[in-house]
Parts: C-alpha cells; structure tokens; sequence
C-alpha cells in the first residue's frame, strides 16, 4: 500500500473523531439567551436567495421574532409560497422581488426598492446558489463562467452596493452563505470551491474595510446540507439539516459572529483538510 | 431501497422513499411516479397503513408551508406535510389550540386526516376529520379536487379517514379551538374497578372535556379494569403567563432495549408504581397542555423500549352493553392470558359522527392495548378478541394501529371498505391495504 494512502487513512479517521467529539458537544438550536437578544423594533431584513432551504428556515426565525422581510429569488410560483408561509409564522411584513440574481444590472434598483418597502434595510442575508456540476464545467468554460457569475460575481455585486449603503449609514449587517468547499480546492468540486473561496475572500476585505463603521460582515460555512441541492447526493452521517442551519444562520446574524461554521464540527474537519501537505492532498479522492 | 419502519418497529419491508417538491409542481411529480406509492408524513402509525413494501413512499414532509391563518376566527391553511407541533408554535401565543389533537403532536396534518385521528375530547369535538372546511386532493392522473362538506363531497369523506389512498393531499384548512391559556385543570382520580371507572367517566361527560383512563392490566376478580382516571379542561381564567415553548428533548431512548427488559414482571411493577403513585383518591393540579397532552412525546424513541421485535397496539370500541359485560369479558381474557400488555387506555367515545367513510371512533368504549410482540400467542389471542368484539357488535382494527388483522374480520367490521375501493387512486397502494383486503399481489 503506498505511504500516502496510509496517511490520507489516518487524516480521515482524526477528522472523523474530531468531528463526532465536536458534534456531541453542539449547543440546542436558538437557545433562550439568544432569543432574549432579540431587538424591540422589527428588524428589516433583505433575503436574496430566499427559496433556498437554508434562507426559507432561517427566515421562519425572523418571522418568529415578528421581522419584515423582503425576499428575492427567481421563481415567483416558489416565492409567493414562501412570502405566504412567513407571513403566517408572524413576520410583520413581507415583500419580495422576483429576479434572477445574475442579472447584476438591477441589483442596485432591487436593493432600493427594498428599502423602500421595509423604510430602511438592518440585515442583508445572501443565500443564493447552485451546487456545479463539476464534470460538466470541466469540459465548458461557458458552463464554468455562469457558474461564476451565480455564486461569486452577483455576490461580489450585491456586497458591494450593501457594503458602501451601510458605510453610508455607519450600521448593518451582510450575513453571506459561503461554504466549507472554499476553504480548499477539491477535485471532484473545484468549481463551486472557487466561487466560494472567492466569496470568502471578498468578505474577509469588505469585514476590514467596514470594521471602523460598525457594519458586520458574516461568513456562513455550511458544511453538507440535506436539501434539495444536494438531493442527489447519498446522505452520510455528516449532513445537516437545513433546519438545524438555518437556524444557525439566524443566531450567527444576531450575535454577530463574523466567521460561523455550520454545524460547528466543520471548522474541525476543515482545520484538518487544510493542513494537509499538497503532495498527500492531490492524491485524495473525494 | 432503504429502510423504513412505522412506529411499531414490527415489521422490517423495504421502499425507495422519494421526497415531494413544491405545491405547484406536485401533479407533475406524480406523474412521474410509477405505480405503487403511497404518501406518508411522520410516520406515527404503528401498524402497515404507512408502509407499502416494495413500493415507494413519497415522504410528504418537505410540503410543510403554512398559506393563512386567520387569527380573528380560528381558520388555519396549510400543506399537508406540516406537524402538529409546528402549528402548536404559531397558534397557541394567539389564543388557539387544535380542534382535535391525538396524543403525539409528531404528526403531519395529512396524516391527521388520513387516519381521521381522534384524542381525549372525543365526546365533545368527535374526530380531527370533522374540523376539516376543505382541502386539495391531488389524483395520480393530474386532477386537482377542491373538498368540502358541499364541494365534491363524496371525495371529502373519502379522503378523510381514507389512509392517504384516495390521493395526495396537498393541502388542508381546518378550524381551530379558542382557549384563553395553554394550561389545562386536571384531575386524576383512582377507580377500583371497571364500575367505578364508567361511574366517573359518566359524571365526567359534560362538565369535562378531555377524558382518558389507564387501567391495570393485571388486575382481575373485584379489581378487574381498576385504574387512574384522568380529566380536565382547558384552564378558563385568562393567565398571565406569556407561552413558553416547550423544553427541547431531554430524553431519548438511546438504543433498542433487548427484548427481555418488558416481562410481566417488569410490566406488573409498572402498572403497580402507576396506580399506587397517587396516594389520593383524587389529586387536582394545573399543568401545561404539553404534558397534558403528549406525556410521551417528552421521551424520544420511547418505541425502542419494545425490542427489535416490536410491539403491535390493539384498540377496539364495544357498545355499551348490560352491567359492561363485552368489555368485562375482554378485559378478563387479557388479564388471564399471561401476555404483557404495557401501556393500557380506556375510553368512552361519544356518539360525533365524522364524515370520513372508514373513520374508526362510534360511541361505546374504547380498548388501546399495547402488546409487546411475543410471536404466535400474541397473534392468537388477539384474533380471539377480534371475535368478542365482533359478536358484541363492536369494531377493532383501527387501521393507524393494527398490524395483523385477517382480511376476514377487516372486511367484517369496515363493511364499506367495498365502497370505498371506487376512490383509490390507481397508483397508490399500502401494505395495510393489500393485507386487510387478501389481495397481497
């Protein structure tokens, strides 16, 4: 058996223990403390993206907490379920927009149209995305350029008009769904890794350079959720629920932890994978 | 091909789960289907009406959106796959509370009418069915069915109680019940005998709404059916205290219990410590709806106490008779029978009729027995009960919770199940279905 498969046993089976030691230790979701946080004005909050499991159960919380939401994602039939749903769960408001997030020309209108709605915009959630079909993109720069433009540039332009508006009024928080597939390159998933590197990235300078106006900027790692993003892929003991996400989304935007992972035992495992000398990682399958 | 197992863990099939999509997008998935599928929610029933072995479930939970409350009058609108204890959270801090509730809230709306469940206040509010104002019901074939008591009525009361055969429900609305806090005055009164237990349950009909018994078991002679009573009402007063979301899980059964930890030993000291714990005849209190209501849902798996075998429930409903006697007898055979019945429920029904077609509760009194699976001689008494029921004009086989009754006596005691035939849809089918009606294709 060759060394390097011997040590990539080793490091799987120390990320293994480590995240099952860090599972066990997760906290309940949304715990009283946190609950009693909660503002006494409605907090106004833009979604984008706000079909995704992830963003639906995460704004349940808001809508608990009697929030106004306004929402965006492309398909209207899938929205105006959702906007429906928030409003039951007790959201003080709900409005929402319907557009696909590439189109990057009408962010800047979007966003005020929102802040119209909702008199002012507190928290701006980003959850939109897709999961690439990474053998496809290996054979398309087409396919591997729109998958760029979906999960890293029309972020990079939704920030950037959020990051110089809360500048502006020296408050707000942008909370973005990244994912634990940037912290490194994997073969079998590099382009989606990429645009989520890039992600990271992005936000990491934006937290800097907003840090002196007192706006947050929150990196969510998801690491696997079972959604329906990843419907098709086989459920190992690993995966999240989107609930149990979602939920962690909410409670990183209102402490205002500036780089979550979700569910925690991820930073573990991510720790791990990116300690790995390059030579043993190439020869990684997964 | 994975595993799924009902809430009895008694039997061991396979299914390729599929999961449904979004409202709209249902007629197009179904008919994509092959044949067979039946949906299923949280998977509660004990028994095989939510397994179809070899086929496919389509796991309705992913349709859990709500689509309007109205909050002035008690109507709430919502998709099938959403639990009970979902709506719980958005109703009670207004003021509402569920028409009808069975004694776990780990149950989808769906299946709440599929199986047209009933709980404690069957005397005063009849079964979950009858709070139903319509609902959509989606067929194989693409047709969408708006029901109500007066629009397609003949699928309304199909569908309600139909055990998710007739269609999918995509989504239903239905009235809820005004109470001015979350907590319930209860009562808990020790009865010697059986008697006494239909002299209390008497009393209680009109001053109490919720109502149920357990009873001894074990207990036969001059004790036999002797018990706890419990009643109460919603707490009138309004309270001061705002909701309080229940506790999360502290407990959970972390893994199956061998199969020998439920013996009559075990199970006698149980039933002993339930009736002697009360020291008084009568103890009064005020307690939250949530132990009220779910006592059992505070232990996760509590299921996996049984054993990898299983264990089967057993409910029928006897009419009233002279001097009790049907229920007496039935009571006395499973006293003597030297099985273990664990957690043993009496109950009066009142005389609500629902509309749902099978729809299981009549007035009389109700048996719910939970058996432990100990092979042939628990099979065999239960197919004896089948008959004293039968013959004292009752009816056993509730189809949320049996999972051994022959076709024979099924067909004898739900006589319309002919009917009943016209309204299944032609790709969907169950396990319980198929054995009740002897056609095991």
């Amino acid at each position: 058996m060759k060394k390097t498969t011997l040590i990539a046993g080793a490091i799987s089976a120390l990320a293994a223990a480590l995240a099952f030691i860090a599972k066990s230790k997760q906290k309940p979701a949304a715990s009283e403390a946190v609950r009693a946080a909660r503002y006494r004005q409605p907090r106004r909050v833009l979604i984008a993206g706000a079909t995704s499991a992830i963003a639906q159960e995460a704004a349940k919380e808001f809508a608990a907490d009697g929030d106004k939401l306004f929402l965006i994602a492309r398909n209207a039939e899938k929205l105006q379920v959702v906007a429906d749903d928030l409003r039951v769960r007790g959201a003080a408001q709900v409005e929402t927009a319907v557009l696909d997030l590439t189109d990057t020309d009408r962010h800047a209108a979007t966003l005020d149209q929102a802040a119209e709605a909702l008199d002012g915009l507190d928290i701006a959630l980003i959850a939109h995305g897709t999961l690439s079909d990474q053998a496809a993109c290996q054979q398309s720069y087409a396919l591997t350029e729109q998958e760029m433009r979906t999960n890293f540039l029309s972020v990079v332009s939704l920030v950037t008009l959020l990051a110089n508006r809360f500048e502006a009024e020296r408050r707000g928080t942008i909370a973005v769904i990244s994912s634990v597939a940037g912290d490194r390159g994997r073969k079998s998933n590099y382009v989606y890794g990429a645009a989520k590197a890039g992600v990271t990235a992005f936000l990491s300078g934006v937290r800097g350079r907003l840090a002196d106006a007192g706006v947050t900027v929150i990196t969510i790692k998801p690491g696997m959720v079972d959604t329906p993003m990843t419907a098709h892929l086989e459920k190992g003991a690993l995966f999240a629920s989107a609930e149990s996400v979602g939920q962690g989304v909410y409670r990183a935007i209102i402490t205002g932890r500036e780089v979550v992972y979700l569910p925690r035992f991820w930073w573990v495992i991510m720790t791990v994978i990116r300690h790995v000398p390059e030579f043993i990682f190439k020869k990684l399958n997964f | 091909m994975k595993d799924f197992q009902s809430w009895g863990r008694y039997f061991n099939y396979r299914h390729e789960i599929r999961r449904m999509g979004w409202r709209f997008s249902a007629p197009a998935m179904l008919a994509d289907l092959p044949a067979s599928f039946l949906p299923v929610g949280l998977g509660r029933s004990y028994g095989d009406s939510c397994l179809n072995d070899g086929g496919i479930l389509l796991d309705m939970t992913p349709l859990n959106h709500f689509l309007a409350f109205d909050r002035e009058n008690g109507l709430l609108r919502c998709e099938a796959g959403v639990s009970l204890e979902e709506i719980l959270k958005i109703i009670v801090p207004h003021g509402w509370f569920l028409s009808v509730t069975p004694g776990t809230k780990f149950v989808t709306v769906g299946g709440a009418i599929a199986n047209d469940v009933h709980g404690k206040n069957h005397g005063h509010a009849g079964t979950f069915g009858m709070h139903v104002t319509r609902f959509e019901l989606l067929r194989s074939d693409g047709t969408r069915l708006l029901c109500s008591p007066t629009e397609n009525a003949d699928w309304f009361r199909a569908t309600i109680g139909g055990l998710g055969l007739t269609g999918v429900i995509l989504w239903a609305e239905f009235k809820l019940k005004k109470i001015e806090s979350p907590f319930i005055d209860e009562e808990i009164i020790k009865f010697r005998n059986l008697d006494e237990f239909f002299e209390i349950a008497r009393e209680s009909e009109a001053g109490y709404e919720h109502t149920v018994s357990w009873i001894d078991c074990f207990a036969h002679g001059d004790s036999l059916g002797k018990g706890v009573f419990l009643r109460g009402n919603n707490t009138a007063a309004p309270t001061t205290y705002s909701y309080q979301p229940p506790k999360p899980q502290r407990l959970a059964v972390p893994f199956t219990a061998p199969n020998f930890a439920l013996n009559n030993y075990t199970m006698r000291a149980f039933n002993v410590l339930y009736y002697e714990k009360n020291l008084r005849k009568i103890v009064r209190g005020t307690v939250h709806y949530e132990p009220f209501f779910y006592p059992l849902d505070a232990i996760g798996q509590w299921n996996r106490i049984y054993g990898n075998r299983g264990f089967m429930q057993y409910q029928c409903i006897v009419p009233y008779d002279d001097g009790f006697r049907a229920i007496r007898a039935i009571i006395h055979k499973i006293a003597t029978s030297g099985l273990t019945p664990f957690l043993n429920v009496l109950k009066t029904f009142g005389d609500k009729k629902s509309p749902g077609m099978l729809s299981f509760p009549r007035k009389g009194v109700t048996l719910a027995i939970d058996f432990p699976n100990q092979g042939q001689a628990t099979l065999d008494l239960l197919t004896e009960i089948d008959r004293m029921v039968l013959d004292s004009g009752g009816i056993a086989g509730y189809p949320a919770k049996d999972s051994r009754m022959s076709a024979e006596f099924f067909k004898a005691f739900f006589p319309q199940w002919e009917a009943f035939m016209e309204f299944i849809d032609p790709k969907i089918s169950s396990s319980f279905w198929r054995r009740v009606t002897g056609n095991s294709e």
